[in-house]
This record gives structure tokens, C-alpha cells and sequence, in this order.
């Protein structure tokens, strides 16, 4: 995945399709208050320096970075979070026993946890996602780059006898961007359009420093939007 | 057995000296000699103690602790009652937690671990007195910790019991923590071996069983007096634990060697169990808690704080139970100076951290360390220092505070107070972490602080229970001490004699030197419950 900090706006819709799309709970105000609201995609929101009205907001769409070398990966005692094949980062929710080591381990704090079973205030029990699971009370989750997505398109191209095309898979969060700062496609093919982002010499990763070798590539900011 | 253990074989240590052994420079002298000896090197408190002295003295010590341990007063009952209710709350407030979700407790992102691992780490490093002070001593052939040693290693029992606890309260689905446990099961899923956690889990259930052992051989003569001095239910449960024990030879030699074997393994495990709490914090990326000198950091803390906490069981339990004459002030003397030294040694490796985060520049860990110095949780850091450090470290040069109850009980608890803070900001401290948008803080909730008061009623109260159903002195260890006193003083073994206390009624190394074999195993039997005749 690619974010373009010159496009991203801080709207945080992604967020919201993110919530809409997988089935995340709503921790009410008290909990987001003490930090543990469940989002898997949060808009982070930094201040240059400056006195209002003279000053400037930064927004950084950060969601589970997909490491190569996952530092959650190593520390769960049950196995719960794995490598898949196709080199995504997955939580098994139901081998997971709650001792948030993994949460701790993350540099990017990605990972949420249900501190109480997660709640559907009415309506929104009403539009869960059959595809995604519903977690349970005392488990940890993390963004899976909606990998019911990436499973579905998989399955159709397989159905099809044909390669999965550039931009047919589509994350919740990259389907709702408004000006499209996120991108989401397969970094191992030279010609997909992430491939080329990726090229940019505006393409960071987020703590690099700490050699884990995410799989979003971040352009950082140059101009763009002032806001 | 019983003829050999009785009072006319053991009385011929009286007489004057033992067969000479040929070719020895030097036969044992009389009691009087000795006696007379001493009072004129000028030591006064050397009484030539006579074999019925000694066993006056045995009976005086077995009637004291077993007399403390079969009554039962009013104020007794309602201490259980009152660490017991306490109990009850805490295993309501888990039970709330567990209805309601972990939810209930501070605990947040980023600080998913608050009071919980705080208390582990600290209940852990209680732990490790009882090593310290058995195992080490008991290595170093240290005489004056015989009184020390039981209530010792029960403490790290109780410790390990409680500390092992919490890693499972903390967890959020506490009903599965058998998943952890490394036994074929119907997932088809082993655990996770390069997990800290798995480490941890291996090398708490490695030392609970290891110092379950450690407590319960030497227990094993003691039992075997103790039934010979009770009746009915209590003498047959007695009887069931003390495996038959009859004070024969065999017997004594076998205890011995494994006593010798134990000590010397309990010792590496001890030191490794804490290293590996510490490697859950030390082997992580977090900031803050990624260091090299976690490792023997912890394990000087644990050592620590359960040097502290066993002074405070001494210091109660002597004054409950009235064992003033055999838990001295020389012990406390003593112990206050290994406090001194460990809490030394405690800052040095505390400064050693400390100075290479700070020197290493991480912007993260100098937050953090900012913080403790002049920001949020400075208040706590600065109360550390203080009792861990700057009281130990005045205090405890005198011989008049080292030697006063009432100092030595609350440096011991200010000791703990400060080390629990330690740990306490240690867990909290990656509420300040890489991405400053992530930045929170904890805040203990009812159910943590209920739960973690609970376990200190719990620590208690299991010591309380203790009291009454086995003796909290060595009795057969503080008897071969006084022995070895005696043929010391008298000359039968040499004065810095190698011969170890524990080996003394092996006649395999005593029988040669000029201790006759037969008294080392008479003076042995006796020492250990009347044996089979009884």
C-alpha cells in the first residue's frame, strides 16, 4: 500500500469505512478518551510548529504496517499472530488469549484491543459484515488490509482462469479516500501502479529505524494542501 | 535406633575425649578444658555446653514451637478471618473482571500492562530471597542462617504461588490459559517457544517445583518430629509427609546429598527465572524497556526486595511466635549488612541503564527518563530513589539500627514500597512511545488495586497458615548447629573446620577426623525426632 502525504486531507473516512467494513466495535467516549478507541486505520494528527492561526496540521493515515519482520510475531505465546503465505501479517482471533504483548511489541501501536466485547449500538448491528468475523471480549485485532477483499478478488480471478488485475482489489479505506492518497496493489509487480509510487524519492516507511520492514510505503509531504 | 539416639550413647561426648586417633596431632580436650579455654580467650558468652544442656535446649525449642504451633487464640482466628475477607474481595474483583472484561482495570492502549505485571515482577522478586538466604548461605556454609532458613524458603514459595498468579489475571481471556501449556491438545497447536512469555511460563513452573522441593526435604526430619509429638489426625498426616523417617543413618546421608545436590541447582535457577521475567520487557523494541542490563538488573532487584521482605517476615514472626532467643539481633546484623550491599549494587546497576539510555540518545527513552525526573511521574521516581537508595544507604552503616526492630521493619517495608514503584514504572512506561499521537497514561482501577491488595492478605495469610501446621525454625538444622558448637569448642572438629554442618552426621567424612563415628551418628539420630521406637 502507498500513502501520499501530499494528498491525504485528515478527512478520516477511511476510518469509518474501515469500521463499517470490518465489523469494529464502538468503544463509546470514555474508552476513546483513555486511547483505547478500536480503530484499525486512525488519521494521526501532528502540529507544526507555530501560534494559531499561524500554524500548520500534518495528517498521517497509519493502519497495521504488514511487516516483513513482524516484531508482534515472535512474542505471542499461542501462535495467534502469523505470517500468511501471501505475506500478510494475520491475527486468529480465536487462538488469541489476551496478554497484549503483542500490542507493546508494535512500534506503530496498530494493534487494538477489546477491552469489553465490543458493542453494535442499534443500528449498526443491523449492517455487520457477514464476511468478517465478530470478535469476543479480551482479544487483539489489527487491520488485515481487508483480506476478505483480497480473498474474494483471488477466488474470482482463480474462477476466471485469468491474473488478478492492477486496482481490482480494493481495502475498505483506499475504496472510500476522496482525493485518493491510498493505494493499494501487488508491490511485486513491476508494472503496478503501487510499484511505481513506491519508486518515488518521496517513499519513506514509517520508523525505518526499527528494521521491520513494512509493507506501506509512505510520499512524504513536499507542498500539496495547506491546512 | 532409638538405643543409639538415646541419652547414654550421646553422653559419651561428655567424658574426656574420644579414643585418640593415632597419628593426630591433637586429642579432644575435656569440657572443662574448653570451657576454661574459652573464658580465657576472653569470650563470655561460650557456656561449655553439656549434652544435657543441649537437650535441655531442644526441648525448650520444641516446646516453644510446637507449643505456638497448637494453640489457637481468639486474636489468631480473627486474623485469618480479617486476611481471609481481604482475600474474598480480591477473587470478587477478578470475578467482576472477568463478568465485565479486562476493560474494568486501567489498562489501555499504549499501556496494555499496568498493575498486574507490576505485580508479577514484584511477587517474582520476593521470590528470591528465599534462595538467596538458604541456598547461598547454605553454599557458603554460613552457620548463623539455621533459624533463617525455613520461614526463608516458604517465602519464596508463597511468592512464586502468588506472583505466578497474575500473568494469568491479566490475561483477557483468563479461561484460556491452559493454551499456554505445552501438551497435545485438539488444536493441533503447540506454543510459541520464542515467546518470552512461554520462557516465562517454563521457568516459573521449573522453579515453583524446585523450591517446593527445596522447602520440603529439609521439612521432611522436622515433620517426623512433629509427629512424634502430636496424636491422632494431626499424627497420621504427619506421619503420611514425613515419608517414614526414622533418623537412621541412611536416612540422614540421603538427606544430606540431596540437600547438597538441590542447593547448588536451585541457585542457576533462581538467578535464570528472574533474568527471563526481565527479558520480557528487555527483548522487546519498545522503548524504554529494550536494554542489555535488564537481565542482572532484575535479578538484583529481586534479590532486593526479597532480602527486604524477609526481614519483615523475621521481624513479625519473631515477635508472634516469641523466637527471640534463636532469630537474633547477630541475624539482623547481619542481614542489614547485605541489604546495605545489595542496595549498593541495586543503584550501581540501576545508574548503569539508566546513564546508557540516556547517553544513547533515543529521543523516546529520554522522554521517558525526562519524565521521571521532572515530569509526570516524578513523584514516584524521587520516592524511589529515596527509600531504595538514599535510606538504605545512611541508615544502615549503624550497628544501633541494624540491630533495632522497629528500624529494621520499616526500612524493610520502604524497601519494598520503593522497589514496587520500581517495577510500577517500568510497566507503564511505554505510555510514551515512537508516535507521540499514541502517547497515554494509567491509571490503577478498583479491580487492580483490590486484586493486588489481596495478594499481599493472600502472602499472609498462607504464612499465618503456616505457623500452625509446620514449624517455622529449622529445629533439626538450629540442633546440628549447636553440636557442631559444642565438638567445635571442644575440639573434636577443627575450629574452621570444613566439615559442613550439613554432612556432620555422615560418618563417612566426620568418622575419620577425631569425632569417633559413632558419636557423629548418635548425636544426629538424636537430633531428628526419636526415631522408629516412638
Amino acid at each position: 500500500m502507498v500513502v501520499d502525504l501530499d494528498v491525504c486531507t485528515g478527512c478520516q473516512a477511511c476510518a469509518v469505512a474501515c469500521l463499517a467494513e470490518n465489523n469494529v466495535g464502538i468503544v463509546g467516549e470514555e474508552e476513546a478518551a483513555i486511547g483505547s478507541a478500536q480503530h484499525w486505520i486512525r488519521i494521526e494528527r501532528y502540529w507544526d510548529e507555530g501560534e494559531y492561526p499561524e500554524v500548520r496540521a500534518q495528517f498521517l493515515p497509519v493502519m497495521c504496517q504488514q511487516c516483513g519482520k513482524a516484531p508482534c510475531e515472535p512474542v505471542c505465546p499461542v501462535f495467534a499472530s502469523v505470517h500468511s503465505e501471501d505475506g500478510l501479517n494475520s491475527q486468529v482471533y480465536n487462538r488469541c488469549i489476551g496478554t497484549r504483548y503483542c500490542a507493546h511489541n508494535c512500534p506503530y501501536k496498530a494493534r487494538v484491543f477489546n477491552f469489553f466485547a465490543p458493542q453494535f449500538p442499534s443500528p449498526l448491528e443491523q449492517q455487520l459484515n457477514p464476511d468478517v468475523t465478530v470478535r469476543s471480549v479480551g482479544i487483539m485485532e489489527k487491520c488485515t488490509f481487508c483480506v476478505q477483499r483480497i480473498r474474494r478478488a483471488r477466488e474470482q480471478a482463480r474462477v476466471e482462469d485469468r491474473p488478478i488485475a492492477d486496482g481490482e482489489i480494493m481495502p475498505a479505506c483506499v475504496q472510500t479516500c476522496p482525493p485518493g492518497a491510498l493505494v493499494f496493489g501487488d508491490a511485486g509487480d513491476p508494472d503496478s501502479q503501487v510499484s511505481r509510487l513506491m519508486a518515488s524519492r518521496r517513499g519513506i516507511r514509517l520508523l525505518e529505524a526499527f528494521n521491520t520492514e513494512p509493507s506501506v510505503v509512505y510520499l512524504k509531504r513536499e507542498g500539496g494542501l495547506d491546512v | 535406633m532409638s538405643e543409639r539416639g538415646g541419652p547414654g550413647s550421646v553422653g559419651r561426648g561428655d567424658r574426656p575425649g574420644p579414643t585418640p586417633v593415632s597419628g593426630s596431632t591433637r586429642t579432644g580436650p575435656t569440657t572443662e578444658e574448653a570451657a576454661l579455654a574459652f573464658e580465657a580467650a576472653g569470650v563470655k558468652t561460650a557456656p561449655a555446653l553439656t549434652e544435657e544442656n543441649l537437650r535441655d535446649l531442644d526441648r525448650d525449642l520444641d516446646a516453644r514451637v510446637f507449643g505456638a504451633m497448637q494453640s489457637i487464640s481468639i486474636r489468631y482466628l480473627l486474623l485469618v478471618g480479617f486476611l481471609g475477607s481481604v482475600v474474598a474481595f480480591g477473587a470478587f474483583a477478578f470475578g467482576w473482571q472477568i463478568y465485565k472484561g479486562i476493560g474494568v482495570a486501567g489498562i489501555n492502549r499504549p499501556v496494555f500492562w499496568g498493575f498486574y505485571i507490576a505485580s508479577f515482577v514484584f511477587w517474582i522478586g520476593i521470590s528470591h530471597a528465599g534462595t538467596l538466604v538458604s541456598a547461598i548461605l547454605r553454599v557458603l556454609k554460613v552457620e548463623w542462617r539455621m533459624p533463617l532458613t525455613r520461614a526463608a524458603e516458604a517465602m519464596t514459595l508463597f511468592a512464586l504461588m502468588i506472583g505466578g498468579l497474575f500473568p494469568i489475571i491479566h490475561l483477557g481471556r483468563n479461561w484460556r490459559f491452559y493454551w499456554m501449556i505445552p501438551v497435545p491438545n485438539e488444536r493441533g497447536l503447540w506454543p510459541n517457544f520464542r515467546s518470552a512469555l512461554m520462557w516465562d511460563l517454563l521457568a516459573i513452573l521449573t522453579y515453583i517445583t524446585a523450591s517446593s522441593l527445596f522447602l520440603l526435604l529439609p521439612l521432611i526430619p522436622d515433620l517426623a518430629t512433629a509427629r512424634d509429638r502430636t496424636r491422632g489426625l494431626r499424627r497420621r498426616i504427619y506421619g503420611l509427609l514425613s515419608f517414614g523417617w526414622r533418623g537412621t543413618q541412611q536416612q540422614w546421608h540421603r538427606l544430606h546429598v540431596a540437600m547438597r545436590v538441590f542447593t547448588i541447582v536451585v541457585i542457576p535457577i533462581a538467578v535464570s527465572v528472574h533474568t527471563i521475567v526481565s527479558w520480557d520487557f528487555g527483548m522487546t523494541l519498545v522503548e524504554g524497556w529494550r536494554s542489555t542490563v535488564f537481565g542482572p538488573y532484575f535479578v538484583i532487584g529481586a534479590i532486593y526486595s526479597g532480602m527486604a521482605a524477609l526481614i519483615t517476615v523475621l521481624v513479625l514472626v519473631r515477635r508472634s511466635l516469641k523466637l527471640e532467643d534463636y532469630v537474633t539481633l547477630r541475624h539482623f546484623d547481619r542481614l542489614g549488612k547485605v541489604l546495605l550491599a545489595v542496595s549498593v549494587i541495586w543503584f550501581y546497576m540501576f545508574w548503569a541503564g539508566f546513564l546508557t539510555d540516556w547517553y544513547g540518545g533515543s529521543t523516546v527513552a529520554k522522554l521517558i527518563q525526562h519524565e521521571h525526573l521532572v515530569g509526570h511521574s516524578a513523584v514516584l521516581f524521587w520516592t524511589m530513589m529515596v527509600v531504595n537508595v538514599l535510606i538504605p544507604f545512611i541508615l544502615l552503616w549503624f550497628r544501633r539500627v541494624r540491630t533495632s526492630m522497629t528500624a529494621m521493619l520499616v526500612i524493610s517495608l520502604l524497601v519494598n514500597v520503593g522497589m514496587w514503584i520500581e517495577r510500577f514504572l517500568i510497566v507503564t512506561s511505554p505510555g510514551i512511545n515512537s508516535l507521540s499521537y499514541n502517547w497515554g497514561s494509567y491509571t490503577p482501577q478498583w479491580p487492580e488495586i483490590a486484586i493486588a491488595t489481596a495478594t499481599f492478605a493472600a502472602f499472609a495469610l498462607l504464612y499465618v497458615l503456616f505457623s500452625k501446621a509446620l514449624p517455622l525454625i529449622s529445629l533439626w538444622e538450629v540442633k546440628e548447629s549447636w553440636r557442631v558448637d559444642r565438638w567445635r569448642r571442644e575440639g573434636l572438629i577443627e575450629a574452621e573446620s570444613d566439615v559442613p554442618p550439613l554432612t556432620m552426621g555422615v560418618p563417612a567424612v566426620t568418622g575419620a577426623t577425631a569425632v569417633t563415628g559413632a558419636t557423629a551418628v548418635t548425636g544426629a539420630t538424636a537430633i531428628g525426632g526419636r526415631g522408629g521406637a516412638s
